[in-house]
């Protein structure tokens, strides 16, 4: 432990061995067996002041920004698998804030700053590439709707720029489809420059990492298999299978298994789980330096550090629960890809996958305090690796006062109850 | 350079078909039936590639789909980029390179890696490049990852296509499991197809010289495929790959060599009543220091290499095993004329009857691989022995190993098929299954073909029917073959110096996997993620489970706790052309056009993709004429004389049945079943959640028929809306519905002499307005066409929609063209309505209506009926109402200066505050009969807000805007009427 | 992919059919249902894991709505209508 490198995080007295080119020589030397273990592994206790349900990308932030901003660090976060193995982990790795609604648009503004940010606050690479989104156009009602965005989106300092179609040939010299010949000819883009994309078990670990290091336990295959309720009605743990858990407030952030949690304790949610899918190319040199994204013909991509390009698509139609893959809709996409990107036709697919989340009536998240006090959910997300860090931070503040942060206070559950929708769907890539 | 490696009799291949081919930038020759791996190897070369992170040489180790390394990339006429090249069938004229290397593979300046590996341990990169930012280190990184280049082009010719197919078996692997199992259900009469992603069937008989029925096993194979080939009810598919095992026994096969030279691959999508999965076993890995050298080789691999293309690999070979499977290839290898120096074995004991293939060899048990010496190819090894502890150096060119073989339950994991560990074969084999499937075979963990054909046929005819159990009563003999295995999942993880690859592509090793476990990755999906092993082209077929069993090693626990990684498709890479098949232009989004579409093209039409994949003239330019004068042009026409849409895109439907009325009263929120027959209203379809939904009109014909139309972006959806509705809400209405879209086309003519416009066209509809009012509509015939003919209009002017039948559409719309002329009549575009409607407060979809107003929102109160206890989102719009939120309300904008334009969508703030928005300009347009610019916007309480001034906010400026009524033309509707 | 059987059709493709969504509760009556019925009815739709009723449409073929039941997660039609011709 000597020659360990430690370094204080945020004001508090705990430290975590910095991670940094010196400590990477230093550990060199001694063939990096001196390196720590990212988190630790405590015995499960029987009460904790908050339980986290899920560490997968929100789980983690809330944790994260638990016991940074609001010093609570009695934090236990229960995960039925493995840690950051959900949506985060299945995700196309977008970050962007091209949104419509004054509702999302600060707040995905505020998401996209702190992933910027990201890599020196909780001192793990991310490598965040702020590479710009160009949104391809194909015909004048998109290019409309993007352009009513973009009036909306100066207003909070979001960028988004129409272009020519020549300047969206330039940027993307591989994009050789959608001519004046062509069944839908391009007719220009849009720039979004604030987008990037980055790494996500990064992600997951980065926040995993820092929130273990300032006191909140990380507990890996301890699937909650009913929620607890108090004889008041509000929340007093949950039922785990290593045992009985107490809490006096409890955060679902589980994706597509909400409800399912929810129902324990009688709750019902107006949320559906559905799959939506992705994949990957082989990994070729680079080729593309952008973001990607057509909506009007229904895909969209940007190519890893790695080489491989990551591909996205529509959702199923369906709920399910089987991450799976629709061979329909998946051979859509692809042939959509191609359709500006015919060069691509001997590429190759080297890997596939599904994921399940939930979805609310207006496709917007919820994140509030149910009818159950003390009972939290931050669910519904729809896109939601964007959003971890705003999420995150902005769920933490909201149990940690007991009152919603401004950026979030519209995505109360209580819309529903006036049917006030916000509604943001065709963000990508609705059809 | 001479062939020098070549055998001079055996093997599959055609010596007097040579081939040449081009391997970075030299020629060399080969043998049709080669692939290029073999024929690399005859002609010796040993490097062929780069690693992915340390640039070390990488040879050619396997002999197929499972190889790790041998990576090139494709160039001309075949260009792709990555390619294993034990899977490119050898072409004339074939031209390839290597990858991940510069300036060539023989000396890669990448290689210089290497000299700081102890700085890139796995996920240095989490740790460092942060500072002062990524994107310094980013562009780099990239550039030194990726493998091969992407084809710049398509292929110049050929094309993809895509079949399905239904059937009642369907046998996955062409090996004696898959043959047999075939030609039982193919004699029982039932359809099968059998798919096999090698070029010739066998499987493994290609490359091991058994015998059945005491003849070559190869003669048995071809008795198989020959019977088979005469029945009509196999489809036999040959390097063809199933790839991708879907829900409901749905399979994905990519077929490579098609019959039709024109196309490039097939995709297959197979529904199988029954899937037989035989795809055999993958031989593993050992994984022991520099086992990534060039001439270390998969034993199985050697074996192909030998006795399937005639290619001896090297001269002086030494075998390191740790179960039975390599024992049977000796007397092949010997016969090859390879010097055997020594089979190193891990086990302490082997079987005596094992040992007698090895009688006149160097077997030396109890004993590991320590090191393998040699850069650029193997030159020696050193040998531990564990029983007297001692090491020993042989010399030698080529190392064969063997860790054991895993069944290929690839597609069975894919069918979310279970997996279990087996300690006697120390592999994961099918356990659960959860869909209409079965493995038998080696990827069933049976490596003994007498067994295999036992399982096989037991199976089989138990599938059959008890009269059809005669089908197959050969008998089959076979040699016995033996396997036994002490698992081995690395030799040495303590040697700190030398690497041991798990990963021999993605440069995986030892201290890799030691690292993530200290780092507390020790989850598999962890320890997969954080040192990339398995994620590379091969998706790690012999290494995964290396790296399983080093992990139980390591953390003290079973391979059943570990677990596996996700099996995902595909089981091998497909490229994107099969799997999009026929998509390709107007396949992938196809066109909808209208008999008018030819004519306004030739008349120089601008064309809109105007949603539901119609195409429609935005506007007509003509010569030196700018966007604005063409818009204004044709709006003046309309205001001031006559135009001519072609409105036939609009969703038409025709409701018949007793309870049409009550029908159309539920889903519209105005009074319809009043309506007498020949009368029509204008009305709003709302979600049950009280939102607009669609706009349109809907006319009675008689007592039980009516027609409605929509837009014509929704006639799909409001189709779906209204046969839902039927089929579970209200199945008690008797209401049958028809999409007449595409059977009624019209022109509409519009204008102040739209009515002399029609009587010069001749008509027997009396056209007087008293006659034939607004919102009526008569039949008759115009221009001696028959028409039913409408009062409708979305211009605010006279108007007349004038229905045909598709074929007389064009005839009717050169005749109001030709009659018009006297008028100056004016074809007219989308650009043109949008103005017209905007000038009239009409309501548009994606403009006002984007799926969050109501109509009291859009001052459209009188569409909501107070009559009717319950339409279609009543309740919602009272509920929503009744909270008190406050909504957005359309107004019109006049900007201040009537010169100044505002973009469509542009938002208003309190004050033009950079605040949240209060509402948003829908619409903008240069209003002809108002000489100016005039808005529609959604306002905060718009209605109450007429007469004060609204703020429009752009990012650097700020325009104001009188908010008025929204309406700038005939606010009383008198002409529409006239 | 599903292999969805329609009651006139037989086993069709997912492919013709249009998805209609869970079968939630019965469309109340609007004029006596409370508001919060009446949300729920909009809102909340039966979200199992395991079998759940759901709605198609054979749009691509007779036209023909029917119900379903389907394990969401195994995706196997356990339930499918009565056959009709």
């Amino acid at each position: 432990m000597s020659l360990t490198l430690l370094f204080r995080l945020s004001s508090k007295e705990i430290y975590m061995q910095k991670y940094s080119l010196f400590s990477l020589a230093r550990n060199a030397l001694t063939g990096h067996k001196n390196w720590q273990k990212a988190w630790r592994s405590p015995p499960l206790r029987d009460e904790y002041e908050i339980i986290i349900i899920g560490a997968g990308g929100h789980g983690l932030a809330t944790a994260y920004y638990l016991a940074k901003e609001f010093g609570i660090t009695n934090v236990a976060v229960l995960e039925r698998g493995w840690l950051g193995g959900g949506n985060v982990a299945r995700n196309t790795v977008t970050v962007r804030s091209n949104y419509l609604r004054d509702q999302s648009i600060p707040f995905y503004v505020k998401s996209v700053n702190l992933y910027e940010g990201l890599t020196k606050d909780l001192n793990f690479n991310m490598m965040h590439s702020k590479r710009t989104m160009v949104d391809v156009v194909l015909n004048y009602p998109k290019m409309r709707d993007l352009r009513r965005r973009q009036l909306t989106m100066d207003i909070y300092g979001s960028t988004y720029k129409q272009i020519t179609v020549d300047q969206v040939r330039k940027i993307i010299p591989a994009l050789t489809g959608g001519g004046p010949e062509s069944r839908l000819p391009i007719i220009g883009g849009m720039v979004h420059k604030d987008a990037g994309v980055n790494r996500h078990d990064a992600v997951a670990w980065g926040y995993a990492r820092a929130a273990d290091a300032l006191g909140v336990e990380m507990h890996q295959q301890t699937a909650v298999t009913s929620l607890l309720r108090a004889n008041n009605g509000g929340i007093k743990g949950v039922e785990t299978v290593k045992g009985t858990v107490k809490a006096k407030k409890v955060i679902v952030a589980v994706s597509g298994h909400t409800t399912s949690l929810t129902e324990t304790v009688g709750l019902r949610l107006p949320l559906r789980t559905m799959n939506l899918t992705a994949f990957v190319s082989e990994p070729i040199k680079p080729i593309v330096d952008v973001i990607v994204n057509c909506s009007d013909l229904g895909f969209y991509f940007s190519q890893s550090d790695k080489g491989e390009l990551v591909i996205g698509g529509a959702p199923d139609s369906g709920q399910s629960f089987r991450r799976d893959i629709k061979q329909h809709i998946f051979e859509d996409t692809v042939g959509a890809m191609l359709e500006l990107f015919p060069a691509f036709k001997k590429l190759k697919l080297l890997r596939q996958w599904g994921g399940h989340l939930d979805i609310a009536p207006d496709a917007s998240p919820i994140m509030d305090e149910t009818s159950v006090s003390g009972l939290y959910v931050t669910a519904g997300w729809w896109g939601g690796y964007k959003a971890i860090p705003a999420g995150g931070l902005t769920m933490a503040h909201h149990v940690a006062t007991n009152s919603p942060h401004s950026l979030m206070q519209a995505f109360s559950y209580n819309r529903f109850k006036n049917l006030d929708y916000i509604l943001e769907t065709g963000t990508t890539t609705a059809r | 350079m001479k062939s020098h490696n070549r055998l001079k009799a055996g093997g599959r291949i055609d010596r007097s078909k040579r081939l040449s081919f081009n391997f970075n930038g030299k020629i060399y020759y080969g043998f049709e039936g080669d692939t290029l791996a073999s024929a690399m190897l005859a002609n010796g070369l040993n490097v062929i590639s780069r690693s992915f992170k340390y640039h070390r040489p990488r040879g050619i180790i396997g002999s197929g789909v499972e190889d790790p390394a041998s990576l090139v990339e494709l160039l001309d006429e075949e260009a792709s980029g990555n390619n294993l090249s034990t899977n490119v069938k050898l072409k004339e004229g074939l031209s390839a390179k290597s990858i991940n290397c510069w300036p060539s593979v023989d000396f890669d300046f990448g290689a210089i890696t290497q000299y700081f590996e102890k700085f890139i341990p796995a996920g240095f990169y989490y740790k460092t490049f942060k500072w002062p930012t990524w994107h310094l280190f980013e562009p780099l990184i990239r550039v030194a990852a990726g493998l091969a280049n992407a084809p710049k082009m398509p292929p110049k010719s050929g094309h993809f296509e895509s079949r399905n197919a239904h059937t009642d078996y369907l046998i996955i692997g062409a090996g004696p499991a898959g043959l047999l199992a075939t030609l039982i259900a193919a004699r029982s009469g039932a359809n099968v197809f059998l798919v096999d992603q090698n070029t010739e069937a066998g499987g493994s008989l290609l490359s091991l010289n058994l015998s059945i029925n005491k003849r070559p096993a190869m003669d048995w194979v071809d008795g198989v495929i020959k019977e088979i080939s005469a029945m009509s009810n196999v489809t036999h598919l040959q390097d063809s790959t199933a790839w991708a095992y879907r829900e409901h026994n749905l399979v994905v096969v990519n077929e490579r060599e098609v019959e039709n030279a024109s196309i490039i691959e097939r995709s297959w999508r197979i529904r199988a009543k029954k899937v037989i999965i035989a795809t055999g076993a993958i031989e593993r890995s050992l994984v022991f220091p520099n086992n990534d050298r060039p001439g270390v080789m998969l034993a199985s691999a050697v074996q192909t290499f030998v006795s399937r293309y005639a290619v001896k690999p090297g001269e002086n070979l030494v075998i390191f095993t740790n179960n039975d499977s390599v024992y049977s290839y000796i007397k092949d290898f010997k016969r090859a004329g390879i010097n055997i120096l020594a089979i190193v074995d891990s086990r302490k004991t082997i079987e005596s009857d094992v040992l007698d293939y090895a009688a006149d060899e160097r077997v030396i048990p109890y004993s590991i691989i320590k090191n393998v010496n040699g850069y650029k190819k193997v030159n020696s090894v050193v040998v531990e022995s564990f029983g007297d502890n001692g090491l020993e150096i042989i010399s030698c060119d080529l190392l064969a190993h063997s860790g054991g073989w895993n069944p290929a339950v690839h597609l069975h994991s894919q069918s979310r098929g279970t997996v279990s560990f087996d300690e006697k074969i120390a592999a994961f084999i099918p356990d659960q299954y959860v869909q209409s499937a079965i493995n038998i075979g080696a990827c069933n963990g049976n490596f003994n073909l007498r067994e295999i054909f036992d399982e096989t046929k037991l199976f089989m005819l138990g599938q059959l029917s008890a009269s059809k159990q005669m089908v197959y009563e050969e008998k089959l003999e076979c040699n016995k073959q033996m396997y036994s295995i002490e698992a081995l999942w690395s030799t040495d993880l303590l040697n700190e110096k030398n690497k041991a690859f798990f990963d021999i592509q993605n440069d995986v090793t030892h201290h890799d996997i030691q690292l993530a476990l200290r780092e507390g990755f020790s989850n598999i999906e962890h320890v997969k993620r954080y040192t990339t092993g398995g994620m590379g082209f091969d998706q790690g077929k012999t290494g995964n489970v290396n790296i399983i069993g080093a992990i139980a090693d390591l953390e003290g626990i079973g391979l059943n706790d570990v677990g596996t990684t996700t099996f995902r498709s595909p089981f091998t890479p497909i490229s994107f052309g099969s799997i999009s098949g026929v998509r390709e232009g107007a396949v992938v989004l196809p066109f909808r056009h209208t008999p008018v579409t030819k004519w306004n093209l030739e008349k120089g039409a601008f064309m809109y993709e105007a949603g539901a994949r119609w195409r429609r003239p935005g506007y007509f330019p003509r010569d030196g004429e700018s966007f604005q004068e063409a818009v204004n042009r044709e709006c003046h026409a309309v205001r001031t004389g006559v135009g001519v849409y072609d409105g036939s895109p609009l969703g038409k439907f025709e409701l018949k049945g007793e309870n049409v009325g009550e029908f159309l009263d539920l889903i519209y929120t105005n009074m319809m079943s009043s309506l007498l027959p020949g009368n029509g209203r204008y009305g709003l379809m709302l979600t049950d959640d009280g939102l607009i939904f669609d706009d349109g009109v809907a006319f009675r014909i008689d007592q039980h028929r009516w027609f409605i139309s929509t837009s014509s972006g929704h006639s799909d959806s409001v189709n779906q809306h209204m046969q839902k509705i039927l089929a579970f809400d209200r199945p008690d209405l008797d209401v049958k519905i028809t999409n007449i879209t595409n059977q009624w086309n019209n022109a509409t003519v519009c204008g102040p002499l739209a009515r002399k416009l029609l009587q010069k066209l001749g008509t027997n509809i009396d056209l007087g307005n008293s006659s034939f009012p607004f919102m009526t509509f008569r039949e008759g015939k115009i221009a001696n066409i028959p028409a039913r003919v409408i009062r409708v209009s979305f211009t605010g002017e006279l108007s007349f929609e004038i229905n045909v039948s598709p074929r007389n559409m064009l005839t009717l719309w050169e005749k109001i063209i030709k009659a018009g002329a006297e008028f100056d009549i004016l074809p007219v575009g989308s650009e043109a309505s949008h103005v017209l409607r905007v000038e009239k407060g009409f309501l548009s979809l994606g403009h006002e209506v984007d799926g969050t107003v109501d109509p009291y929102d859009l001052g459209m109160n009188w569409v909501m009926s107070k009559k009717k206890i319950d339409f279609i989102g009543k309740r919602s719009v009272h509920l929503r109402r009744s909270s008190g939120i406050v909504r957005r309300e359309l107004v019109g904008l006049l900007p201040t200066n009537p010169d100044e334009a505002i973009p469509e969508g542009a938002p208003l703030t309190p004050k033009g505050k950079k605040v949240a928005t209060e509402g948003f300009t829908t619409a903008c347009v240069w209003s002809v009969v108002n000489n100016r610019w005039v808005g529609l916007a959604l306002l905060e309480n718009g209605h109450s807000r007429h007469g004060e001034e609204a703020y429009v906010r752009l990012k650097n400026k700020i325009i104001k805007a009188e908010i008025t009524r929204p309406v700038f033309h005939d606010p009383d509707g008198k002409l529409l009427r006239s | 992919m599903l292999l969805i059987k329609c009651p006139f059709c037989k086993n069709r493709n997912e492919t013709e059919f249009v998805y209609g969504g869970p079968v939630g509760a019965n469309r109340p009556d609007p004029t006596r249902a409370s508001d919060e019925e009446w949300v729920d009815f909009l809102t909340m739709v039966p979200n199992p894991t395991g079998p759940v009723h759901e709605r198609w449409w054979h749009a691509r073929g007779c036209g023909e709505w029917f119900i379903i039941c389907r394990d969401t997660v195994t995706h196997e039609i356990l339930e499918t209508p009565i056959e009709k011709s």
